[in-house]
């Protein structure tokens, strides 16, 4: 046996060596997954009209000439789809999140058999492919519910709530079950009555899953376009992400970039802000470990 | 009811007003259950699920329900579709329309199901083969930089899917920078039309937009893993190689099939991966139900594929609703 297969043999054997291949694995994945999107911000910037040929650095897809009305902030319809989309986000937050939280409070504490199905119910909605829920929906809203909501901004909103809610439903629920009941049960023992404890110990002590998930449905709404776009009719109901999609299909020029480089900024910002919220909270509880809200599903 | 009614004063001496909300119950969910429902009445917590039941009632069960009475409806006199919302008229032509068109000698149906039962198998396996070594070496040996690590790892979910896969789109172009680098390598002499309807190109795209959801759920559990167990095989005289195979695989088969499930499904009603980055050529099945939905009056042919689609989803959508009650239980 040479020395040299001897050390490869010592090498192979030593249970502290550092998995090269594995970090090597781990640091292409993250450039993979992480690279192509920078890339696609920096053609944003390009002067010419190629998002694959680099012609030098401009700001003529975001801000150029109103008269050529080929940036994002001087195309009409592109200003105007912005603007859909955070209202569409918004709207879709402010629902999602208040009937998702009342409903994690209400399954978790609510025992027979009612919120077995409900609940089942409601993971089936998180786990059914977005263009199933996204195709029943359209469906009913141009057969069944023609004559109370037609395809529109409304039932946009409608449609997107739905597919939405399941989130601060998983991330509040999950946060219950850290808190466990003893705090509410303090408080009713001093007297608190059922409302009371409610909303002044156990509300202020899911604020950090209610801002987590607020975060998590605006920014997975503003990012939506199969939903929306089957509810939307008109070329005046389009979000940006729907925009984006059909422009896509297309030849797009790298104001679609800037568009996409904006939704990317409006949801990391939204990440951002909850994430400051949460941290503020949970600075003074007893807290799970940081963040971990922050994903759709439990880790 | 008296004798009840006393011992629940003893439980909360300070609060007498609870005896006005107390709902006595035959059968409890364990200790929490008995305090909550002694000191709240019985309607209190179903009205908290009451709004979101209600909604979910009518946006997502009953939107179903027309999905069955279109896919089962019939034709109005000009021709137009229309559904039948009493299951007793349902008529069957459109859903055996569309199901002939998947076998018989005029399947032109079929080659999108055939490609969608590849590659959302194939993808699925490259994401967890790939998606399991991130996960291993993150929960294993990134030691004090875990943080760093998860925070890259969580990132493609604040990234919208459109992005990454529009992303991938500007690089994969007849003059983009993938052909430019592998000329420059001289890998290729001429530059690859990599969108013009390629199955690898769709089934990286897919292994590109949904790993993220299969690194974390194995993360999760890797880091679980009680690392004594780990020792104990090498103690007894496993190398590094047969430890992974006899005791970490074993253990994480649950997180696997979990995993898979999570990327497969979604996978399975995907169209806007082809859209971006195929062509017809790569057509899959949420392509087939895009496209009737795109057609004026598609909306039974859309109806009937959506119930197809669930049709082959039920075994997987089932074996994660059970696991993840499980999980909910164990917790």
């Amino acid at each position: 046996v040479s020395t040299a297969s001897l050390s490869v043999r010592r090498w192979w054997r030593d249970p502290w060596r550092r998995p090269r291949f594995l970090l090597a694995l781990t640091w292409g994945y993250l450039a993979w997954s992480l690279v192509p999107v920078l890339i696609a911000v920096a053609f944003s910037f390009n002067a010419g009209r190629s998002r694959s040929a680099w012609q030098g650095l401009s700001l003529r897809w975001w801000i150029g000439d109103p008269t050529a009305a080929e940036s994002l902030l001087y195309r009409p319809e592109l200003r105007a789809s912005v603007v859909h989309s955070v209202w569409l986000a918004v709207a879709t937050m402010l629902i999602a999140v208040s009937l998702g939280t009342l409903f994690a409070i209400g399954i978790d504490r609510w025992h027979g058999r009612g919120p077995g199905i409900a609940n089942f119910t409601m993971l089936l909605s998180f786990v059914l492919p977005e263009i199933i829920l996204g195709v029943s929906l359209f469906l009913a809203f141009i057969y069944l519910l023609r004559d109370v909501v037609s395809l529109g901004t409304t039932a946009q909103i409608l449609g997107l709530a739905t597919y939405q809610i399941s989130y601060p439903v998983i991330v509040v629920r999950a946060r219950l079950l850290s808190i466990g009941k003893d705090y509410e049960e303090a408080a009713m023992d001093l007297g608190a009555p059922p409302t009371q404890s409610v909303r002044r110990v156990l509300l202020p002590l899911l604020y950090p899953a209610i801002f987590a998930s607020a975060a998590l449905v605006f920014a997975d709404t503003i990012d939506d376009f199969v939903t929306v776009r089957y509810l939307c009719a008109a070329a005046s109901c389009e979000p940006i992400s729907v925009k984006v999609y059909d422009a896509a299909r297309a030849a797009p020029p790298p104001s679609v970039n800037a568009a996409v480089t904006f939704m990317l900024v409006a949801t990391l910002l939204a990440i951002s802000v909850g994430f400051v919220a949460y941290r503020r909270i949970t600075r003074e509880q007893r807290a799970g470990p940081a963040g971990r809200d922050f994903i759709g599903f439990q880790v | 009811v008296a004798s009840e009614a006393a011992a629940d004063t003893d439980v909360v001496p300070t609060v007498p007003r609870t005896r006005r909300w107390r709902s006595p119950r035959k059968k409890g969910g364990g200790e929490g259950a008995r305090i909550s429902s002694v000191l709240y009445p019985r309607w209190y917590w179903p009205s908290f699920a009451a709004p979101a039941t209600v909604w979910l009632a009518f946006l997502f069960i009953l939107p179903f329900y027309v999905v069955l009475s279109a896919a089962f409806g019939t034709v109005d006199l000009f021709g137009n579709p229309l559904p039948i919302y009493q299951p007793w008229y349902w008529s069957t032509a459109t859903f055996q329309d569309i199901l002939g068109r998947f076998y018989g000698t005029d399947a032109f149906y079929r080659p999108a199901l055939i490609r969608t039962l590849v590659f959302v198998p194939a993808a699925s396996l490259l994401c967890l083969i790939l998606g399991y070594g991130v996960a291993y070496y993150v929960a294993r040996h990134a030691g004090r930089r875990k943080g760093l690590y998860l925070v890259l790892l969580i990132s493609p979910f604040w990234i919208s899917y459109l992005m990454r896969i529009y992303s991938w789109q500007g690089l994969l172009q007849p003059d983009g920078l993938v052909n430019k680098l592998l000329g420059w390598l001289h890998v290729v002499s001429s530059p690859v039309g990599w969108l013009q309807g390629r199955p690898s190109t769709v089934i990286l795209g897919l292994v590109y937009g949904y790993i993220p959801y299969m690194i974390l759920p194995l993360y999760g559990f890797l880091d679980r893993i009680d690392q004594n167990l780990l020792e104990a095989g090498r103690d007894l005289g496993a190398g590094p190689v047969k430890t992974f195979v006899r005791v970490t695989l074993p253990l994480s088969r649950q997180a696997i099939l979990a995993g898979m499930v999570i990327v497969a499904l979604p996978m399975f009603g995907d169209y806007f991966t082809n859209d971006l980055l195929g062509s017809t050529k790569t057509a899959m099945f949420g392509n087939l139900i895009d496209n009737a939905v795109e057609s004026p009056g598609g909306g039974p042919q859309a109806g009937s594929l959506v119930l197809m689609l669930m049709v082959l989803l039920v075994v997987p959508l089932l074996y994660y609703l059970r696991s993840t009650k499980r999980a909910q239980e164990a917790a």
